[in-house]
C-alpha cells in the first residue's frame, strides 16, 4: 500500500493535472464523473444483492403473501382466504398470552441487564488490578452456545441436587422450583438469560468509559468533584447515548426470545405454558402443526410490534437528544 | 484498552506507595478512598464468584464419577475422586465428533463468505458511484429492522422448494447477508481518505485492486471485528440449522447437543463435558482475540443473539 502511495508521489507531482489520464497509450480513459469514483461498483454490490434478494427481500414479500393463504406443508396447497388468517389471530388468546409473555419477559430483563452491565463497568473501570480478569468472568458467558448456556442451567435449577437451590440452602432461604413452579418459570429463563449476555452490554458501557477524556475529570477535580458526585453529575451524564443504544438494541433482543425458553423446557413451554414467547407459538403454528399460513400472519403481527416499539424508542430518544 | 486511561495509584493499589507525607487532607481521602477500593474489589469479587461459579461447577460435575453427580447435600471434591469418563465417552461418540466437524466447517464457510460478500458490498457502497446506488442502500439499511425470526415461516418455504433441506447449503446460504454488517464497513470505508485511492488510480490500479490492497488492508481492524462476531454468531446459531436439518450426520453442535440432552437423559456428567466442549472454541477464541472483540463491541456496537 505504502509502496504504491510513494510511486504515485514521485512520478504524478500534481495530482490535480492527471485528470484526463496519461496512463500509457491512453486506454484508461476514465468515464466516472472524477477520480473518486470508480467504475464497475455495481459488480462489488451484486453477489450481496443477489443473495440477500434471494434470502431475506423475497421471503419477506413471499411471507406477507403466504399471510393471506390456507398454506399447510403436508397438502401442499395453498387457498387464498384473504384476510381470515388476520381475523382468526385477533380472536386467539395463544397469540395474547405468548405475546404478552414476551412483552413481560423484555420488561425483567431488561431492566438487570441495563443496571448490572452499568455497574460491572463502572466497577472494572475504576482501574482495580486484574482488567483481564474481571472482563473475562463477565464477558465468558456470552460466548457460549445457547445449547451449553441452557444444559448447565438445566442442572443447577434442579430442585433437589442443583447448586442455586444449593447456594440459596446456604442462606437459609427455602427451595425454589426453578423448573417446575408456574409462579417463577419465566423468572428462571430472564436469570439464564441475564447470566448469559450481560457481558456485552458490559463491553459498550465499558467502551464508552474508556472514551471519556481524563480531562473532563481533572476540570472537575479542580471544581472539587469527587466520589459520588463524580459519578452523578459527569459520568452518568456521559453515558446517555451509550445507555440509549444499550436500551434500544437490548429491548430488540429481548423481544426475539426463542432458543433459551425453548430449549431450557424441552418445547413444553414451561410449567403451566408460562414461558412460551410468541416466537414458540409461531414455531409450533408453522413447523408441528403445519399451519404455516397463520405461522406467517403471526409474523407480522409480531413483526408490526417491532417496528412500532422500534419507533417509539427512536422517538424517545430524539426528543431527549433535542 | 488495559488501564491506561485511569489514575496510577487507583490502577496499582498494592504497588508500592510513598508513605504518607502530611496528615492533614490526604489521609482522610486515603482513608476514604481506601474504604471504597475494598467496596468495589469485594462487588467485583462477588460478581466474578456469581458468573463463573456455573461455568467452575459444570466443570466440576464433568469430572465426577456419574454416581457423584446428584449427591445431598452437595460435594465440591467427591470421596471417589476425579475421572475423566466423561470426556472419553462423549467423545468416543461418533455423533459428536460429526457435529463438531459440521459445526466447524458451517461456521468457517460462513464467515469467510459473510465477510466476503459484505466487504465489496459495502466497498461498493461506499467508494462507486452507480445509478440506483442510493435505493439500493437503503433496501438494505431498510434490512437491518427485519429480525430473522419473522423470517422463518417463509425461508424455511423457499429453501424446501430450492431443494436445499438438509444440507450444508441450506444452513449456509441464510446466515450469509447481515445488512447491519454491511453498513457497519460502509461508514468505515467512507472515514478512508480519497487521496489514497487517488493515488493508486493514478499508478493504474483497477477498482478491485484498490479494494483489495488499499481499502483492505487499512480495514483490518473492523473487517476483524466483524468477522468475530460473524463467526461466533455461526457458531452459536441454533433455530436455523435446528429447523432446516433432521439428518443427524448433518446437524450442528447447538443441535446435536439438545438431542444428547434427550438421548442422555440424566447422565449429567456427560451432558455438562459435551455442553463445554462445544464451548470451548469460542472460550480459546476470547483468550487469543480479546482485543478485537473489545474493541468491535465499541465500535460496532453489535453482536450475536
Amino acid at each position: 500500500m505504502s509502496a504504491v502511495g510513494s510511486a504515485a508521489q514521485t512520478t504524478v507531482p500534481a495530482p490535480g493535472a492527471v485528470l484526463d489520464g496519461d496512463a500509457p497509450g491512453g486506454v484508461r480513459r476514465r468515464r466516472g464523473p472524477s477520480l473518486t469514483t470508480s467504475r464497475g461498483g455495481f459488480w462489488f454490490v451484486l453477489p450481496f444483492l443477489v443473495v440477500y434478494a434471494l434470502f431475506t427481500l423475497w421471503p419477506i414479500v413471499y411471507g406477507l403473501g403466504m399471510s393471506f393463504f390456507d398454506t399447510s406443508l403436508i397438502s401442499g396447497g395453498a387457498q387464498f382466504v384473504g384476510l381470515d388468517n388476520y381475523a382468526r389471530l385477533l380472536g386467539d388468546g395463544e397469540v395474547w398470552r405468548t405475546l404478552g409473555i414476551t412483552l413481560l419477559f423484555t420488561l425483567l430483563s431488561t431492566v438487570p441487564l441495563v443496571l448490572i452491565s452499568l455497574g460491572m463497568a463502572l466497577l472494572v473501570h475504576t482501574g482495580t488490578r486484574g482488567q483481564w480478569f474481571w472482563r473475562f468472568a463477565y464477558f465468558a458467558p456470552f460466548l457460549l452456545p445457547v445449547a451449553t448456556v441452557v444444559l448447565i442451567w438445566q442442572w443447577l435449577f434442579q430442585g433437589d441436587f442443583g447448586l442455586v437451590n444449593g447456594a440459596l440452602g446456604l442462606v437459609g432461604l427455602p427451595d425454589v422450583g426453578w423448573l417446575s413452579d408456574p409462579a417463577v418459570g419465566l423468572w428462571s429463563v430472564v436469570v439464564l438469560t441475564v447470566w448469559w449476555t450481560v457481558g456485552f452490554n458490559f463491553l459498550l458501557y465499558l467502551a464508552a468509559l474508556q472514551a471519556i477524556p481524563q480531562t473532563v475529570y481533572e476540570a472537575a477535580a479542580i471544581d472539587g468533584a469527587a466520589g459520588w458526585r463524580r459519578l452523578v453529575s459527569i459520568t452518568l451524564p456521559l453515558l446517555k447515548v451509550t445507555t440509549g443504544l444499550v436500551l434500544t438494541l437490548q429491548v430488540l433482543a429481548s423481544l426475539k426470545l426463542f432458543d433459551q425458553a425453548y430449549i431450557l423446557y424441552g418445547g413444553s413451554g414451561g410449567p403451566g405454558g408460562v414461558a412460551a414467547p410468541v416466537l414458540q407459538y409461531v414455531y409450533d403454528t408453522g413447523f408441528v402443526n403445519y399451519r404455516l399460513g397463520y405461522a406467517a400472519a403471526i409474523s407480522y403481527v409480531f413483526f408490526l410490534i417491532i417496528i412500532v416499539v422500534s419507533l417509539v424508542q427512536a422517538g424517545i430518544s430524539r426528543r431527549r437528544s433535542a | 484498552m488495559a488501564a491506561t486511561s485511569t489514575g496510577v495509584d487507583v490502577a496499582r493499589p498494592d504497588a508500592p506507595r510513598p508513605l504518607r507525607k502530611s496528615r492533614e487532607g490526604v489521609s482522610r481521602a486515603q482513608q476514604a478512598s481506601l474504604l471504597t477500593r475494598s467496596a468495589i474489589a469485594t462487588a467485583l469479587a462477588v460478581l466474578a464468584v456469581a458468573w463463573l461459579a456455573p461455568l467452575f461447577w459444570a466443570l466440576v460435575t464433568s469430572l465426577k464419577y456419574e454416581a457423584d453427580t446428584t449427591t445431598v447435600p452437595l460435594e465440591l471434591v467427591p470421596e471417589a475422586g476425579f475421572t475423566l469418563d466423561a470426556y472419553r465417552s462423549v467423545l468416543s461418540n461418533d455423533n459428536l465428533i460429526t457435529w463438531f466437524v459440521n459445526s466447524t466447517v458451517v461456521t468457517l464457510v460462513v464467515t469467510a463468505l459473510t465477510l466476503a460478500l459484505s466487504t465489496t458490498a459495502a466497498y461498493g457502497f461506499s467508494r462507486t458511484s452507480f445509478r440506483g446506488r442510493g435505493l439500493l442502500f437503503g433496501l438494505v439499511v431498510a434490512g437491518i429492522m427485519v429480525p430473522p425470526q419473522i423470517l422463518l415461516v417463509p425461508l424455511y418455504q423457499q429453501v424446501l422448494a430450492m431443494g436445499l433441506a438438509d444440507t450444508y447449503a441450506g444452513i449456509i446460504l441464510p446466515q450469509l447477508v447481515v445488512p447491519a454488517m454491511v453498513f457497519i464497513l460502509k461508514k468505515f470505508f467512507d472515514g478512508i481518505p480519497r487521496e489514497l485511492e487517488e493515488a493508486a488510480r493514478v499508478d493504474g490500479a483497477g477498482t478491485f485492486r484498490i479494494f483489495w490492497q488499499v481499502v483492505m488492508p487499512l480495514s483490518r481492524s473492523i473487517v476483524a471485528a466483524v468477522g468475530i462476531f460473524v463467526f461466533i454468531g455461526a457458531w452459536n446459531n441454533f433455530l436455523w440449522p435446528f429447523i432446516i436439518i433432521s439428518d443427524p450426520d448433518l446437524m450442528t453442535l447447538p443441535v446435536g447437543l439438545v438431542q444428547v440432552q434427550s438421548s442422555f437423559g440424566v447422565r449429567y456428567a456427560q451432558v455438562m463435558a459435551s455442553a463445554l466442549l462445544a464451548g470451548l472454541p469460542l472460550i480459546v477464541i476470547f483468550m487469543l482475540f480479546q482485543r478485537q472483540i473489545v474493541r468491535g463491541v465499541a465500535t460496532t456496537g453489535l453482536g450475536g443473539t
